[in-house]
């Protein structure tokens, strides 16, 4: 082991360290976003190792050499079965397509908690770099054994083989047979040198993509099980309504139909072929509807959060000496609900037989919802096993988890046939999770220095996180008889945080006051999405320093750099600004102008600083935006061209969220219930070129990059407004309308 | 009742009533993966496939509305060991990430690109308009489609 490994192990441990401090190891364990997290019983190993020791629940090879290694992590679409299995062949030191990789299964692989929060290289990777670092170890030490010689001396040759200076050679899998994986990881088994790195941060294409492209069954809605059904749920338009009069007699009538099912007020078709339920489907909704909750906040917006009672979390309380005030910015800032406006709706496939249950589903986390919909359906959880299966991505809790609920609870009733359900189009826009509304509000202030003098931030929000972990954090669970209470919400503590994700600035600021206001009525059902309250922190915080930096006639790249002390972050920002021409970018003309944003997200993650110029069309209120360049600090990549797709996707979905997207509702139900009453982003408004340079951190542990871009994108498209027209908006989304609108104000 | 159908070069007799999507049969009766439902209302683009050539929603074509016309699904293009060459041009660029619009997307771009084998940056991205993707691999997709087109990808802007 070399003295940087030696230091970034320490590194790793530190970080561990302050978790405990913080608020628990169970957090960062379970995904980092709640969830009935595994026990930590090994606190010094790295990774997911904590809660799953044992070599043998990650990797398995064979006599013959057939090597397989277990991840509980879930391809969700972005990449990470790929990037998960490079670093396993790193560390093996295999080629990657001599690994048979198998994902978040509760029959066979360990329990990681939940695939969500940018953790799955943070915990998941880092668990198989280690675990497999430690079999290779091994595999050394039994070569060394059979030769009768020291295992200093030997090493691997990437073709999964162990060799000696004199050219023998033995292959993994006459050595595994001389040895049991039932132990235990160490936690310092030598890594392989990044500097002779075969497959890790190499650009590996993707495992998934061929079959994607070629129409492969590569979806939970591309399973055909014999004997298959198609069912479809009868419900309310939306979450908080049921059908007055649902036309359950007329459906069991229609061709095809094999059952109607009915517990409470959940109902299901169940058809030979899936028009068939889906036109019994709507002949059983032909009802009016009744709203069975408080009327939806048609007036305030997500505003109503601050008339609601809330539980008070300081997240910053810092006194540093009274500084002079010399210019001073106050402002409120909020974004609406969001949906997650996955393409595909949530579908899943559910098997009752021989007193055990099988769920096929696209869950973020498996390993709750075997013991959650086990409580629902009156089952032991050893009786339910649910095999993760990929969908159209899902960016946090769509109806995911619902769908495979309802459809374990139809399968139930039906045992012997497997059941296929898909949610229709508006039933995902009404029942799914919405991705929480939130307002913040800012008084903050610079002396005659031009530095920040003290900064007070609020943020409101509901909890991000109301993920299944019993059987009543499903829909259903309050619709069937007897049913399931849904539980409290509680917040994420810090470091991780929910509405409070990145309230906490990562610059150097004096005399904070961050304070969470965490509401726990939902005036809407919401849920974990991407970034969770990260996007309007991190909007917030950006837009507030360029305010400041434009009060004080400060450039705002130099204002931030002036706040900064983390050299990985300045880093990402002077090369993203540097390669953007940040310099010499064209100046705010009224029609042109150029912004920049920056975070690390959740001051644990990976960095992200980017800029990008836009235009606005005076006339209509319409933004353009031309380029967007972004710098990411991922630490060490496992393929760098999926962290920029990562990353140009996230750009893209922010912009999305930023210029046109919002749950609508009128007071009895959500009325966005396709794509024209939810438009995103379409091929003539994305930018015109997006480039996403990936920083080279050989060897550094993994931070993970799904979500890094959404916070600093949304905030640099309001700082490029704010410079071409000299209009700050404050309140997502930034429509033709709102934008005409403050123009005219602003003049 | 029993329609009769062209896809991919092959007839095939299905049982299906009348006004059943053509997404349906294709999925259900004939076992194909390519077409994804997404929205069941033309707004979407998952399920798109060709119909003589020309791109169209099969979630709400009845399959009694094909009639002699030949049906191309994403399956037609390629397979994954001998794909088309646009297909390539996807996997060369990465252009997926959830992947779940892409089938559409490959086939309602095969049929500009049969329409017109250069088409420039607007006339794409026009093309393309009426189909979503949600993970934002939108710069991927319009890499893949000049790269066939024979337009430069040197960051081409708007």
């Amino acid at each position: 082991m070399n003295a940087s490994r030696r230091q970034l192990l320490a590194g790793g441990g530190l970080l561990v360290a302050f978790s405990l401090a913080g608020h628990g190891l169970a957090q960062l364990a379970g995904g980092g976003e709640g969830g009935g997290a595994p026990k930590p019983v090994r606190p010094d190993l790295p990774g997911s190792l904590k809660s799953n020791p044992v070599l043998e629940s990650w990797v398995h090879i064979t006599p013959d050499g057939k090597i397989t290694v277990f991840s509980g992590k879930a391809e969700l679409g972005q990449g990470i079965r790929t990037a998960l299995l490079q670093v396993a062949a790193e560390e093996l030191d295999v080629p990657p397509a001599a690994i048979d990789f198998v994902t978040a299964d509760t029959a066979r692989t360990p329990d990681e908690g939940l695939t969500a929060g940018s953790h799955s290289m943070q915990d998941g990777g880092t668990a198989i770099a280690n675990a497999c670092a430690n079999v290779r170890m091994l595999l050394t030490r039994a070569a060394a054994k059979r030769w009768g010689v020291a295992p200093d001396g030997l090493s691997t040759n990437g073709r999964a083989q162990v060799t000696a200076p004199d050219g023998r050679s033995l292959g993994y899998g006459a050595l595994a047979a001389d040895l049991s994986l039932q132990v235990e990881a160490v936690p310092n088994a030598p890594r392989r040198d990044p500097r002779h790195y075969r497959t890790l941060g190499h650009d590996l294409p993707r495992v998934d993509i061929p079959a994607k492209l070629t129409g492969g069954a590569a979806y939970v809605q591309d399973l055909r099980l014999p004997g298959m059904l198609h069912a479809r749920v009868v419900r309310g338009p939306s979450y908080g309504t049921h059908l007055a009069k649902p036309q359950l007699d007329r459906a069991r009538k229609m061709p095809g139909v094999v059952a109607v099912i009915a517990n409470g007020r959940f109902a299901a078709v169940v058809a030979e072929k899936e028009w068939q339920a889906i036109e019994a489907m709507r002949v059983a909704q032909d009802s009016d509807y009744v709203r069975t909750l408080p009327p939806l906040p048609v007036e305030d917006g997500p505003h109503r959060l601050q008339k609601l009672p809330t539980r008070e979390i300081s997240v910053l309380d810092t006194h540093d000496g009274a500084r002079p005030a010399w210019k001073t910015v106050r402002g409120s800032y909020s974004r609406p609900w969001y949906s997650h406006g996955s393409i595909g709706p949530s579908c899943a496939v559910a098997l009752a037989k021989d007193g055990s249950l099988t769920l096929w589903s696209h869950s973020q986390g498996v390993f709750d919802m075997h013991r959650a919909v086990a409580e629902l359906v009156g089952l032991p959880p050893e009786k339910v096993r649910c095999i993760h299966t990929p969908s159209a991505g899902c960016y946090g809790q769509n109806g995911a988890d619902d769908v495979t609920a309802e459809a374990g609870l139809i399968a139930m009733a039906l045992p012997g046939r497997p059941i296929r359900l898909q949610w229709m189009r508006e039933q995902e826009f009404g029942w799914e999770p919405c991705g929480c509304g939130m307002v913040t509000q800012v008084e903050a202030a610079i002396g005659p220095d031009k530095r920040i003098a003290h900064w007070n931030y609020e943020v409101w929000s509901n909890s991000h996180n109301n993920r299944p972990v019993g059987a009543g954090g499903y829909a259903v669970a309050q619709q069937i008889t007897p049913g399931f209470p849904a539980p409290p919400p509680k917040p994420i503590p810090m470091p991780e945080g929910d509405g409070d994700r990145n309230a906490n600035p990562l610059y150097v600021f004096p005399n904070m006051d961050v304070r969470y206001h965490f509401v726990p009525e939902m005036p809407l059902r919401v849920s974990a999405l991407r970034s969770l309250g990260a996007h309007l922190n991190v909007f917030t915080i950006e837009s507030v320093l360029d305010e400041l930096a434009l009060a004080g006639g400060v450039d705002p790249l130099t204002f931030r750099l002036a706040h900064m002390e983390d050299p990985r972050a300045r880093a990402v920002m002077i090369e993203a600004t540097t390669r953007f021409g940040w310099a010499k970018r064209p100046r705010g003309d009224g029609r042109r102008g150029c912004g920049m944003a920056f975070a690390r997200y959740k001051n644990i993650g990976a960095y992200c600083a980017l800029a990008m110029e836009i235009e606005v069309e005076r006339e209509t209120g319409a933004i353009t935006v031309h380029r967007v360049q972004a710098a990411v600090d991922a630490g060490q990549p496992a393929s760098p061209d999926g962290i920029r797709n990562q990353v140009e996707g996230g750009i893209i979905q922010s912009l999305s969220w930023a210029t046109r997207e919002a749950v609508s509702y009128d007071a009895t139900r959500r009325t966005s219930f396709d794509w024209g009453s939810y438009p995103i982003l379409r091929f003539e408004e994305v930018p015109g070129s997006v480039a996403v340079h990936v920083m080279d951190r050989p060897g550094d542990p993994f931070l993970g990059a799904g979500e890094t871009a959404q916070g600093p994108t949304s905030a640099a498209l309001a700082n490029a407004i704010a410079d071409a027209t000299g209009a700050r908006l404050r309140d997502m989304p930034f429509t033709p309308e709102v934008v005409k609108a403050a123009i005219g104000l602003g003049g | 009742m029993t329609l009769t159908i062209t896809v991919n070069g092959t007839r095939h007799q299905v049982d299906a009533s009348p006004e059943t999507p053509l997404l349906y049969v294709l999925r259900d009766d004939l076992g194909l993966n390519g077409a994804k439902y997404g929205c069941g209302l033309g707004q979407c683009g998952a399920c798109t496939v060709q119909l003589d050539g020309k791109a169209v929603f099969s979630c709400v074509t009845p399959v009694a509305a094909v009639g002699e016309r030949a049906v191309r699904t994403v399956e037609g293009l390629g397979t994954a060991d001998r794909m088309s060459p646009l297909q390539q041009a996807f996997r060369e660029e990465q252009a997926a990430q959830c992947g779940y619009c892409i089938a559409g997307m490959i086939m309602r771009a095969q049929a500009l690109l049969d329409a017109d084998p250069h088409p420039d940056e607007a006339k794409i991205r026009a093309h393309m308009q009426t189909n979503l993707c949600r993970c934002g691999t939108h710069m991927r997709i319009l890499r893949a489609i000049r790269r066939v087109a024979g337009i430069p990808n040197d960051g081409a802007a708007a």
